[in-house]
């Protein structure tokens, strides 16, 4: 294969090596590539000196101009801090109830509440806070805790059934079947009972005795008619709007094993203005009382 | 004599590995010392049966050691092919999640699959690309074979049990959860012995060359194989939990440990994927083209500020982090100052066409290998732009990163191997050409298409998320959730696994016409194998 190159005619020297045919041309370095290398070189030196680099014994040079990664954006920080300073005092002591009839104020609580709610919320409830399953939908007028500014504001300031906040929120469903309150075939028939309080039982002839067991298990949290009781975020079972599932097998589960679904309390991790911004933009996304 | 010495360390091996089924912690640790029992064994057996055999009369010392660059070449197109697949099912995996098949968890899901992806594009086809053609080109321009004897053969083994080793290890989770150098310390360890091998191999080749210089070419790939030695060995220095176990602990930690991860990963790139396969271009682009090298004068200057300023560009990969702001500076301004060091290599490459652009027309392989530099010559310009703070805070972490390693991957180590394939089989096989020139075109638009579909669609969706992450309203506020950027990067993603299945189509192309080039084409009948010096 050492087939020796096409000379043409204008080709200029070779350096006279040949290494299995192939040859090099004595051709210098091109201008263009050459100054650009340098003109590389003397910025870099440039740049060097104006910003942080050159490791001495202690510290490196600081650089002439000063700056630094975590200075740049300490400075974004406070300027961001400081513009909104006197609204997010303001949106920490306004009475809850009044902030709404407060345009300003609230148009720009709830901007800085759809970022904290982009944040720190959307991981469960979804980005668009229509919930997943055990995460609830904070876009319908269904709650758990209570949907009025208040409600809400405890609920995202406290959480729900976690240990860190003594204030959370908290119920215990008790586990029917694993803890053996209830016979198979009653878990059954009450789960039906409730399958009938907003449609169809999956087997109707079990739904009168599932409305004792209902009766003398369930009422006294869920309601003589099924509706719920916010004060012990017993959901309501006759809106056909389910947190885990209302089909046959998910609510066996639920009876037999209950749930316990948990919310961190944040008024340790967010200032008071950002629990108020985001429960308001809660408040506001539709369902809010 | 010598079978006697192997005899003994197999048999050693296999004992040690037999312990190790017995004691081994973990799965992944199991299965490798299944595997290396199995192989040890069988070579055991191997030696064995040849104790007899009389060493085969005459000198082959002055022929060309090619069986082992034909064995380069299968395994080069072999695990091409399954990189590129692993690559299509994980780009389709981050466009439809729910590929992640629930039987898959554990094994075959994205987190798994990505590390085996990139693994065996880089280690295993590229790695083998390089040792192949360094072994053909080391012979070719020093006009001696390669050094060592059988050596030569465990490195090629050794290499390719390392890739095995590798890959059952990501699968069955055994991860020291760094970047292009996952596997754990067993594998590790094999890796450098193998590594060393060829060391000697190639040195060895070199010293007793019989050319009066060394060509340019050797330098490239002397410099990537001692480079990669001790980027390896250092990034790797971890402590084993158990000799039984593949779990190991990290000797450096923080910030040094990222350090030193990004120390290794960018120079994985530089002198890898790099100067390896400039020394791959350096012999390849003049045989195919039949020109001389344009300037000898530039590659001399731009082979040693490439390999003295790439050692120093890792801190760019950790801008905006826990590293220092000075180590960030200088990672910076060398990544800058090597844009025309890089650029030599292209400027070498292009120019050497000048005198037989017609080929262009005439020749696929050389239209191959000109995309190449031309990617090389592009990637080679965007990460030095990368590299500054300013455009960095927008690109890090999207997908913007995805789409320059692939225009550099793709477009520059996949499309220059490829023309060394091309130009190799037919050498190699003694074949008067290859099978269909036809078959070659249209491996070239399948690959290029796809490599254009997959860096602009990763450009578009990497600025767009970087944008998104940072937009924020009139208050200062953010005004996108990270789940908005994912969901608006979804036809994007379509797009990009597209592309990779139009050059996986081409890598499968390939696969026929070398095949069929070996098979079918017409032989050819004197060629020269034996080790001459050209003047």
């Amino acid at each position: 294969m050492s087939k020796t190159p096409e000379k043409q005619k204008g080709d200029p020297e070779t350096t006279g090596h040949v290494w299995d045919g192939i040859e090099e041309f004595n051709n210098p370095l091109p201008r263009w590539w050459l100054w650009t290398l340098y003109i590389c070189i003397i910025w870099a030196i440039g740049y060097a000196i104006a910003y942080p680099a050159w490791p001495m014994l202690t510290r490196a040079t600081p650089g002439l101009l000063g700056w630094s990664t975590r200075g740049d954006v300490a400075a974004d920080i406070a300027a961001v801090q400081e513009a909104n300073a006197e609204i997010n005092a303001r949106l920490a002591s306004t009475e809850l109830t009044q902030i709404s009839a407060d345009g300003n104020l609230n148009s720009f609580a709830v901007s800085s509440g759809a970022a904290v709610f982009k944040t720190w919320c959307a991981q469960c409830h979804g980005s668009g806070a229509a919930g997943a399953k055990g995460y609830p939908n904070l876009l319908d007028d269904d709650w758990l805790w209570g949907g009025d500014i208040e409600a809400i504001h405890t609920t995202v300031s406290h959480g729900i059934r976690n240990d860190d906040d003594d204030d959370a929120r908290y119920s215990e469903m008790p586990a029917f079947g694993r803890d053996e309150l209830l016979e198979g075939a009653e878990i059954d028939q009450v789960v039906n009972f409730v399958m009938s309080l907003s449609g169809d039982a999956q087997d109707a002839s079990q739904v009168a005795a599932g409305s004792v067991i209902y009766e003398d298990n369930c009422s006294a949290c869920h309601a003589e008619d099924g509706t719920g009781d916010r004060e012990q975020g017993a959901p309501n079972l006759t809106d056909a709007i389910w947190l885990y599932g209302g089909d046959y097998a998910t609510l066996s589960e639920t009876v037999s094993n209950a749930r316990y679904g948990v919310m961190p309390s944040w008024n340790q991790r967010l200032s008071e203005a950002q629990v108020r911004a985001v429960s308001l933009y809660v408040h506001q996304l539709g369902g809010g009382e | 004599m010598s079978n006697y010495i192997k005899l003994i360390v197999l048999g050693l091996v296999a004992l040690f590995a037999m312990m190790a089924i017995n004691f081994a912690r973990d799965t992944a640790y199991l299965v490798h010392a299944i595997i290396v029992t199995g192989v040890s064994m069988g070579l055991f057996i191997r030696t064995l049966r040849r104790m007899d055999t009389p060493i085969a009369a005459g000198s082959v010392e002055n022929e060309y050691f090619d069986s082992v660059v034909r064995a380069g070449v299968i395994a080069t197109s072999f695990w091409g092919v399954i990189g590129f697949l692993v690559g299509v099912v994980i780009a389709f995996q981050l466009a439809f999640p729910y590929l992640n098949f629930e039987f898959l968890q554990g094994y075959g899901n994205f987190g798994r699959l990505r590390p085996l992806h990139t693994s065996a594009v880089i280690f295993a086809f590229g790695g083998n690309a390089l040792i192949a053609t360094s072994f053909y080109v080391v012979q070719r321009t020093c006009a001696a074979r390669l050094w060592g004897g059988n050596l030569a053969w465990f490195v090629f083994w050794g290499y390719q049990l390392f890739i095995v080793l590798a890959a059952t290890g990501y699968v069955l989770g055994a991860t020291q959860s760094k970047e292009y150098a996952e596997p754990e310390w067993h594998v590790d360890l094999w890796l450098t012995i193998v590594w060393l091998a060829y060391l000697a191999v190639f040195l060895g080749t070199l010293i007793k060359r019989k050319e009066p210089h060394i060509y340019v070419a050797n330098w490239f790939y002397l410099s990537f194989i001692v480079t990669v030695a001790m980027l390896h060995v250092f990034n790797n220095l971890s402590i084993p939990v158990s000799i039984w176990g593949s779990k190991s602990v990290q000797v450096f930690s923080g910030v040094q440990d990222a350090m030193v991860q990004w120390w290794y990963g960018h120079n994985a790139v530089g002198f890898f994927l790099t100067a390896g396969f400039l020394g791959m271009m350096y012999y390849f682009i003049p045989k195919q083209a039949e020109r001389p090298v344009f300037s000898y004068k530039l590659s001399i200057i731009h082979f040693w500020a490439l390999i003295f300023l790439y050692i120093w560009a890792g801190p760019h990969h950790l801008h905006y982090t826990a590293l220092p702001d000075w180590a960030t500076t200088l990672g910076m301004v060398f990544s800058i100052v090597l844009w025309m060091p890089s650029w030599g290599g292209m400027i070498n490459g292009l120019m050497t066409l000048s005198g037989a652009w017609d080929k262009l027309r005439t020749d696929p392989v050389i239209r191959m290998m000109v995309i190449s530099v031309g990617f090389y010559g592009m990637s080679t310009f965007e990460g030095p732009m990368m590299s500054i703070r300013a455009v960095n805070s927008l690109s890090h972490y999207t997908d913007w990163t995805i789409g320059h390693v692939h225009s550099g991957a793709l477009g520059w180590n996949g499309m220059i191997t490829f023309g060394a394939l091309y130009y190799l089989v037919p050498v190699l096989w003694k074949r008067e050409r290859l099978y269909s020139l036809s078959l070659v075109s249209w491996h070239f638009w399948l690959a290029t298409i796809g490599i254009v579909l997959y860096a602009s669609s990763m450009w578009v969706t990497g600025i767009m998320e970087g944008l998104m992450w940072r937009e924020v309203d009139a208050n200062g506020f953010l005004v996108n959730s990270f789940a908005d950027t994912v969901a608006a990067k979804y036809p994007m993603y379509v797009v990009r696994g597209l592309g990779g299945l139009m050059f996986l189509s081409g890598g499968i192309i390939m696969c026929y016409n070398l095949w069929m080039t070996v098979r079918r084409a017409p032989a050819k009948e004197a060629s020269l194998t034996v080790a001459v010096p050209a003047e």
